[in-house]
């Protein structure tokens, strides 16, 4: 393994060779990991709601899920991604307090599926939802995303 | 016009750490009664975080902690969090229900209901104080409850308060019974609230 390099909220990263990269404890965020395995390039990047149009005071592009999609793509082309090779795996969108109204979780889910569908990359795997927080670790040599809990074990996209 | 967190004078800020002290104190009565030990608290410390900053606080995004959250309502609006370390689990499990789990994952309906109440106890005590104190109507909602790592925790007042790009309020307090427990209140009130509980005070 090379370097853990780590992506916070509203962030994102792109990495290669034998870096990894992780983001800590998702819980109505979602994290999404594209990968290129041909030029193995991997980018993280962990949204916290869904659209620009939610905050009025932030323009922090990293922090909405229909603009931080774009331009995780644009940077993973920078360091020799392709687009039409990148496939996508996404996590989080959890619902973590029963009683609240707002389903955050889901739409950050929503919104992340739509922003792949319109730049045609295809979804391979997810783990969203239900109600706990989770871990995930992306592997840039393999394209491996391993996904930790408290709740609910570890687990291998 | 409205106060934003992020503007408070010094003499606000003192306001609030007060109104955190008396709260607590009355907290830490209310707990001393419920676990029928004798349960002392620290200084209140209280600080102003953003979403990255109070995920620290509460010891790490991965650290596990139980959290109760309430939403307010009437002259004051807003959600507070209580949030305290994960062994605070296995205290008032054991006095109250004579066990104690090794996990999370074994913790059963009926352990979270009585969690549920003691935030309940405990949030209503503090904001009594509040509401004495300003002489202002505050209601709470019914509790819930979120046991998990801090992070995940925090993505729901973090994406409630990401919508406004502003930072909350969080006082962290020590209750000292048997074991020393460490516990966050994570205060978001609206910022209209915050003007409202100014005004009140003269401040």
């Amino acid at each position: 393994m090379g370097n853990l390099i780590v992506v916070g909220i509203a962030d994102l990263k792109v990495a290669s060779g034998d870096d990894v990269l992780i983001t800590y404890a998702l819980g109505s965020c979602v994290g999404t990991c594209i990968y290129d395995k041909t030029a193995k390039v991997i980018g993280l990047s962990h949204v916290l709601l869904a659209s620009k149009h939610m905050c009025l005071t932030d323009n922090n592009i990293y922090k909405y899920a229909d603009t931080a999609i774009k331009e995780l793509v644009r940077q993973m082309v920078l360091r020799g991604a392709s687009v039409k090779r990148m496939t996508a795996k996404i996590a989080g969108g959890a619902h973590m307090f029963a009683s609240s109204t707002i389903r955050i979780g889901e739409q950050n889910s929503a919104a992340v599926m739509e922003e792949l569908k319109k730049l045609g990359i295809p979804l391979v795997a997810a783990d969203i939802g239900d109600n706990y927080g989770r871990t995930m670790e992306c592997w840039a040599a393999d394209g491996k995303v391993v996904i930790k809990s408290i709740l609910k074990g570890n687990k291998i996209l | 016009m409205s106060t934003s967190i992020n503007e408070l004078s010094p003499f606000q800020l003192d306001v609030l750490k007060e109104i955190g002290n008396i709260g607590a104190g009355n907290a830490a009565t209310a707990l001393a009664e419920l676990l029928s030990d004798r349960v002392s608290m620290s200084v209140p410390e209280l600080s102003i975080a953003d979403a990255n900053e109070v995920v620290s606080l509460l010891g790490g995004p991965e650290n596990p902690v139980v959290a109760i959250l309430l939403t307010m309502s009437e002259d004051v609006k807003g959600i507070i969090m209580l949030v305290f370390e994960e062994k605070f689990l296995n205290v008032v499990l054991r006095t109250l229900l004579g066990k104690e789990i090794d996990s999370l994952s074994e913790m059963s309906e009926l352990d979270r209901s009585v969690f549920m109440e003691i935030g309940n106890i405990m949030s209503s005590t503090y904001l009594n104080a509040m509401s004495q104190l300003t002489g202002l109507n505050i209601s709470i909602s019914t509790p819930d409850i979120c046991v998990d790592m801090a992070g995940a925790i925090m993505s729901y007042p973090a994406s409630l308060f990401g919508m406004r790009g502003d930072k909350v309020l969080i006082i962290k307090e020590d209750f000292i019974g048997q074991e020393r427990i460490t516990s966050h209140l994570v205060m978001l009130p609206d910022e209209d609230s915050l003007d409202i509980i100014f005004r009140s005070l003269g401040a």
